[in-house]
């Protein structure tokens, strides 16, 4: 099936031009970063873990959202998402690949990396991290190859898929509990030390993840002749009306008992977040710009008559995603490490070099969507054709 | 050609010849020890669990000096305000002085005891300098998160580092509720003075911390700190109901930072 990748307009080499480009800028900047170690990131003694940590937590819940189509469609049989199906779980693996990149470019002695293959320790959250995430990954590649496979040959799947989309599920809430669990089980980090985190996460995944599906959809429609369908997209952008109220609800209910209790080591970070702490307010404006965005998001979504308008949609999905990516991309890991665990006050931004790595990151990331995407749209325009 | 490849052949297999010979001869010797035994230096010292009191009564700013230099010094942990020989390492980059490491600093008594701030604190404890470092905890949440364990706990209680393993995903850095862990987000070496030959410098991308100078006490000695500290440190075996530091903790009132969290830090500090 890999032949339809290397056919393609004009404006197709172009996309696919521009990536690598990026993804070589990265690859120049990331050469510096190996030679003289993480010294080029923002990072410090006190934020010992930045932008590259923070992405990889926003992925993860893209990778899990993809879930949303998969229980639908293969639990409750909803016909509607049989189209879709495939778009989520390949969203999916380029959500993982692009986790696991984060993950290296974080790593202080990425050569290593297999040391924690080597040396398994059970009691390390990491472990279990990276056994879920791959499992994830391996999974939803076997699964929407073999499934497109059969689509494109007008076959029914081999028998053994089924029991592996089932597994898959499970796997799905996997990964991003266990991405909570790396923050929720520490116990000097008032901020992260909630049993609600893990919830939380998944509420915003399930908020993220099918709204950006959604926009990918409307990308389709755009450049391709395949039609995801808008009945298929108004059940998605429920899904996101649900999730997003959820994680908003989740987000208060943390705000409430926090603020209520009063314990400084929990209440420090969110006052740092909302309100800023001693006089150190970075992040202030970006998390009332998540909070003013998602919220905005959930009352477009909740109004019948806003959901349904066509040219809102994907601006309100546009909104939660970019919301999300805030909330729990940069609030959740430097409102974690602001302040220290000794109160002390070092602010974090990402450096130029770290952003351009970043950016490289989410290339490579486009990259494989792009070509996943459309094996599985020429496949799908064949077959109706 | 020919000759010189048989004078090769003939040496290999001579030498072949005396391993063959000396085989039995090892296999005698080996069998003799019933079991290998690793030899242990007789003058080090050793503990159940080792534990440091700190008489804060004792701390003065010199102390703290003396101590920090001490340390930093034995350890090659890099200083960033020391200038750097070009000739040496040409194209230093500046540093960031938030990218510091260090194992063991002073700190005041509000960030050392952040859950025991207090407005009405006694004065004198204000501007009293705290001497702050890895804890070596009875439950140490940053052995618990290592991916490799590159960070172990031993069975004296020492939590001990392995920086070639160590893959520098500074995961133990956000488990550690006392901040004592330092990444090497640089080459430490342009920034050290002169390299001391008793303990190796690291590499860039790892983590690093105080190892309650095991590589001294496995001599015999007591660590840096303790020497420097003109008797404000104490080290000894916290189970050991004679210990020297068990004597220091019924004599005195002491307190330990973070209690509450439950990680059993092995440092106390006399008020």
């Amino acid at each position: 099936m890999l032949e339809i990748a290397i056919k393609g307009s004009k404006s197709y080499w172009l996309w696919i031009v521009f990536l690598l480009a990026v993804m070589g800028a990265g690859a120049f900047v990331y050469i510096d970063q190996y030679m003289n170690g993480l010294m080029i990131t923002g990072m410090s003694r006190d934020v010992s873990w930045g932008f590259y940590i923070a992405n990889f937590t926003f992925l993860v819940g893209v990778a899990a959202g993809g879930v949303m189509v998969v229980i639908p469609y293969y639990l409750h049989n909803y016909e509607k998402f049989h189209r879709i199906t495939i778009l989520g779980e390949f969203l999916a693996v380029a959500s993982l690949v692009m986790c696991l990149l984060f993950i290296v470019v974080d790593l202080g002695q990425p050569t290593r990396v297999l040391n924690i293959l080597l040396y398994p320790s059970p009691g390390s959250m990491l472990f279990y991290d990276m056994l879920v995430l791959n499992g994830y990954l391996f999974l939803n590649i076997v699964v929407g190859w073999k499934m497109l496979e059969a689509e494109r040959n007008q076959v029914e799947p081999v028998w053994w898929t089924k029991p592996l989309v089932y597994l898959s599920i499970p796997f799905a809430i996997g990964i991003h509990t266990v991405t909570a669990y790396l923050y929720c089980g520490l116990p000097g980090r008032g901020y992260w030390l909630t049993a609600i985190l893990a919830p939380r996460f998944l509420a915003s995944a399930f908020a993220a993840g099918p709204a950006f599906l959604i926009i990918l959809c409307y990308l389709i429609k755009k450049f391709t002749k395949f039609d995801p369908g808008w009945e298929a997209i108004q059940t998605l952008a429920k899904i996101v009306c649900w999730a997003i109220i959820a994680n908003l609800f989740f987000f208060l209910c943390e705000v409430f008992v926090v603020f209520y209790s009063g314990i400084p080591s929990h209440e420090a970070h969110l006052t740092y977040l909302l309100f800023g702490y001693h006089g150190y307010n970075a992040l202030v404006p970006w998390m009332w710009t998540a909070l003013i965005l998602m919220f905005t998001g959930a009352v477009f979504l909740i109004i019948p008559k806003l959901r349904n308008n066509k040219t809102l949609l994907p601006i309100t999905c546009g909104m939660i995603v970019i919301g999300a990516w805030i909330d729990k991309g940069l609030g959740m890991i430097s409102g974690g490490f602001v302040p220290s665990p000794l109160h002390h006050v070092t602010e974090y931004a990402p450096t130029g070099k770290e952003i351009i790595i970043t950016l490289a990151v989410y290339a490579t990331g486009f990259l494989i969507l792009t070509i996943l995407f459309k094996l599985a749209t020429q496949v799908k325009e064949e077959v109706n054709g | 050609m020919m000759k010189k490849s048989r004078r090769s052949f003939l040496k290999v297999a001579g030498i072949a010849a005396i391993g063959l010979g000396a085989a039995p001869a090892m296999n005698f010797a080996s069998t003799n020890a019933a079991h290998p035994v690793k030899s242990k230096n007789q003058t080090a010292l050793t503990a159940h669990r080792w534990g440091m009191v700190i008489d804060t009564n004792k701390v003065t700013e010199q102390v703290v000096e003396h101590v920090m230099e001490a340390c930093h010094k034995a350890h090659n942990v890099p200083d960033f305000n020391h200038e750097v020989d070009e000739e040496k390492f040409p194209n230093t980059r500046p540093v960031n002085h938030k990218q510091e490491l260090k194992w063991i600093w002073e700190e005041h008594f509000k960030y050392a005891f952040p859950d025991k701030e207090d407005e009405f604190l006694a004065e004198k404890f204000l501007d009293l300098p705290f001497l702050v470092t890895c804890n070596h905890c009875k439950n140490a949440p940053c052995v618990q998160a290592c991916p490799t364990q590159a960070t172990f706990k031993r069975e004296d209680g020492i939590v001990l580092m392995d920086y070639h393993r160590c893959i520098g995903c500074r995961f133990c850095m956000a488990a550690c509720p006392f901040g004592a862990r330092s990444f090497n987000f640089r080459d430490p070496r342009p920034f050290i003075e002169e390299i001391s030959p008793g303990f190796p410098t690291r590499t860039k991308g790892v983590v690093e911390k105080c190892n309650l100078c095991s590589e001294r006490l496995a001599k015999g000695e007591l660590p840096h700190c303790v020497e420097a500290s003109e008797g404000a440190i104490t080290v000894g075996d916290l189970e050991d109901p004679e210990s020297e530091v068990r004597a220091l903790l019924n004599e005195n009132y002491t307190i330990r930072r973070k209690q509450s969290l439950g990680t059993e830090p092995s440092v106390y500090y006399v008020m």
